[in-house]
């Protein structure tokens, strides 16, 4: 898997040099009685300086955990993770510090993610004491960050708690506090699902304005494929720990190739498709047949991990994980049967290769 | 439900528009929470209707008061929210009367839960008793309802499992051991247990994956044309709801905007706020659009702005917008006399003025 992966080019690499690699990252979790999750599974895939990388995948599918790797909050189980080319090794306080400073997490959650009895000064301050060390312009760094976050005028939001504000400036101080340890790779865990969708696409694009301006490197993390497509360059796919398909974001989302990204793609919300599937109900000509999502509580545990909801299954599916292959220079799927999944996606085949040229 | 002679049930004939057809009419419906700071009104004269068998989608932001309006048309509330005004006329089929939800005594309101409305909550898994078994949950709710015998029950328990797609070999689980769609499904088969006219979904997919939440929502639409009960469906996102609802009422700040069918919505939005939610979500299929979201936040409802509340918000508002009346009244340009706007300035076709997110102010005014 990770030779093939390393003839794949990423997406995200025309928009600046590399900053973070994480090469077949793996991580289990015992969970008693002798039983492991593979929570993520060899999963290799690159950050570069001003560039947007999404991780789709659905609760459990190992997307958090990915991002939890790559932020030094757990201990990989095997694999490596690179920084500007060095091999990450933290075996102190000072050495995780020092990685802090340039990889900063993002959560989900804007209500617990604060602390409840500090002010959003403090929350600016931390950082920038701990990364930093004491300086005499605090002040004017901490203003500057409510101004790169836009929470204006600073001075009447510095001395707010976090109940005095709304959800979207919650997450605008989880912005600033992460970027005031000015780091170069930006790890954003579901920055904006627990936000109302008003509000949502203004963070997108305050984030990627954020990225823009200080070329950070970011990882998306979401459940949502759709924002992925608007605001990512490179989209992957998790399912059940592993990347089952990765490519540029209008292509996946376009032309999704695997099997679980088709079925990704057709469960979003389509709002040109009135008196859809979803309105006939069941009797509706769903492509794929409602037991599918119904059915496994957990992934097979061998051959290919999708291969219990999968309608194009047939024996090698259950018996052999197919790795991630090459289908053009920039897009991979990990998929025995993408000649049926996607004929035109393959070269070769009628129709194939229809995609390469994009 | 027996009507009660002491208190007459508020009747039919007085309602103005043809709510013999409404299984659910709201009337309006005004709700404020009483707070030190003075009174929040979360709900500001509201007139919403649902037809039998239909999908009804309510959707707003979080704060709209779009929970508030529907827990307290079945008067779910309690201090320090209160009722101001409002009628809500229930006539379903088991009923006798048309009545007034409002105004019924304990008995009455007794009869009337469940058995005729049930409401499937937004969190399954603070919804469900987490020490008792999906079985136990379900009798609890047929025996407090129904008066059958035990052995009748134990059978409709097993049966409302099948109906959503739970094998009965899960009748013994306890929450804790149920995936999310599966205790938003005994969620549902709850909601059913009594076989309810109106079943009021409150955010019941918003938790859960996109593969699984487009599940349950075909398994409702499936249910909803066997069993023929209505839905009220309440959301933040408004593009699940074009797929999924009927009508669709858009709400903001307590007020309603607009009401229009799916497609209306959909191909013709007439009101400033409506535009801006469709282009704030990213769609998966067609072009790439430019997408602009709505800058701002909702007004503080304890000293609300007068005239429209979207004003700050708005890319269309004048000084006129100051002293409009929130009125629902047809659009103009539209051929179904259902689709109603507050807005009487901006039709489906009116182009946004030229300095986007800021408010055009006629000259010789200052800007607000």
């Amino acid at each position: 898997m990770t030779e093939q992966a390393t003839t794949l080019t990423s997406a995200a690499a025309v928009r600046g040099p590399l900053a973070m690699e994480a090469i077949s990252v793996s991580k289990d979790f015992k969970i008693g009685r002798g039983q492991t999750l593979h929570a993520v599974r060899d999963v290799s895939f690159n950050l570069y300086r001003g560039a947007v990388v999404a991780l789709v995948g659905e609760s459990g599918s190992g997307k958090s955990t990915a991002a939890r790797l790559l932020a030094g909050q757990e201990r990989l189980t095997s694999g490596a993770i690179k920084l500007d080319g060095k091999p990450v090794e933290v075996t102190s306080r000072g050495d995780f510090r020092r990685y802090k400073s340039q990889v900063q997490y993002v959560f989900q959650d804007p209500f617990s993610s604060l602390n409840p009895v500090h002010t959003v000064q403090y929350h600016l301050e931390r950082p920038l004491k701990l990364h930093h060390g004491k300086s005499a312009n605090t002040d004017t760094e901490v203003a500057a960050l409510m101004e790169q976050v836009r929470l204006t005028p600073a001075n009447h939001f510095l001395v707010k708690y976090p109940h005095e504000l709304s959800g979207g400036q919650r997450q605008r101080v989880s912005f600033a506090r992460a970027l005031a340890a000015r780091p170069t790779v930006l790890l954003a865990d579901e920055p904006v699902s627990m936000l109302d969708v008003s509000i949502r696409l203004e963070m997108l694009n305050l984030l990627d304005d954020l990225r823009k301006r200080l070329s950070l490197a970011m990882l998306y993390i979401t459940h949502d494929i759709a924002s992925a497509r608007y605001f990512a360059d490179e989209i992957l796919v998790m399912y059940a720990g592993e990347i089952v398909e990765r490519g540029p974001a209008e292509e996946v989302t376009q032309q999704p190739a695997h099997p679980y990204t088709q079925l990704l793609v057709a469960s979003s919300p389509d709002p040109d498709n009135l008196g859809s599937a979803l309105r006939r109900g069941a009797n509706g000509t769903r492509r794929q047949g409602p037991q599918l999502t119904r059915t496994p509580e957990r992934a097979a545990t061998a051959g290919c991990p999708f291969s219990p909801r999968c309608p194009l299954a047939e024996d090698r599916c259950r018996e052999e994980d197919p790795p991630l292959l090459p289908i053009t220079a920039t897009r991979g799927a990990a998929c025995w049967r993408l000649d049926v999944a996607a004929p035109e996606l393959i070269p070769g085949l009628p129709g194939g290769g229809s995609t390469t040229n994009n | 439900m027996t009507a009660d002679p002491g208190r007459a049930p508020v009747p039919v004939a007085a309602s103005p528009v043809a709510a013999q057809d409404a299984v659910l009419e709201i009337r309006d419906l005004s709700v404020v929470y009483r707070t030190p700071g003075g009174d929040v009104r979360a709900v500001d004269k509201v007139n919403l209707s649902l037809a039998p068998g239909e999908v009804v989608g309510l959707c707003g932001e979080s704060g709209s008061g779009k929970s508030t309006l529907v827990y307290g048309a079945s008067r779910l509330l309690r201090a320090p929210a209160l009722i101001t005004s409002g009628t809500v006329i229930y006539s379903g089929r088991r009923v006798t009367k048309p009545a007034d939800v409002l105004r019924m005594r304990p008995d009455e309101l007794q009869r009337l839960r469940w058995r005729e409305i049930a409401i499937v909550f937004q969190s399954a898994m603070n919804a469900l008793n987490p020490v008792l078994n999906v079985r136990d949950q379900l009798l609890d709710v047929i025996h407090a309802h129904l008066r059958i015998p035990r052995d009748e029950a134990r059978e409709r328990a097993a049966s409302l499992l099948d109906l959503v797609g739970i094998p009965r070999s899960r009748l013994r689980s306890y929450p804790h051991e149920l995936s999310g769609g599966m205790r938003q499904r005994v969620m549902i088969a709850m909601a059913l247990a009594t076989d309810p006219e109106v079943v009021i979904m409150d955010e019941p997919t918003t938790a859960l994956d996109v593969v699984v939440q487009r599940d349950i929502l075909a398994q409702i639409v499936e249910l909803k044309e066997r069993l023929g009960f209505s839905i009220m469906f309440i959301t933040h996102d408004l593009s699940l709801l074009l797929e999924l609802a009927d009508r669709i009422a858009v709400m903001y700040a307590g007020q309603l905007l607009e009401i229009g069918t799916a497609s209306e919505i959909h191909r013709e939005p007439s009101h400033p706020y409506t535009k801006g939610l469709l282009n704030s979500f990213p769609s998966l299929r067609g072009p790439r659009r430019d997408l602009t979201g709505i800058p701002g936040s909702p007004p503080d409802l304890r000293d609300p702005p007068p005239g429209c509340p979207f004003l700050p918000r708005c890319a269309y508002g004048t000084s006129a917008c100051e002293e409009v009346d929130m009125h629902l009244l047809p659009v103009a340009t539209s051929k179904d006399p259902d689709h109603v706007t507050a807005c009487p300035f901006v039709l489906p076709g009116t182009p946004v003025p030229d300095r986007p997110g800021t408010r055009q102010e006629p000259a010789g005014e200052p800007a607000a």
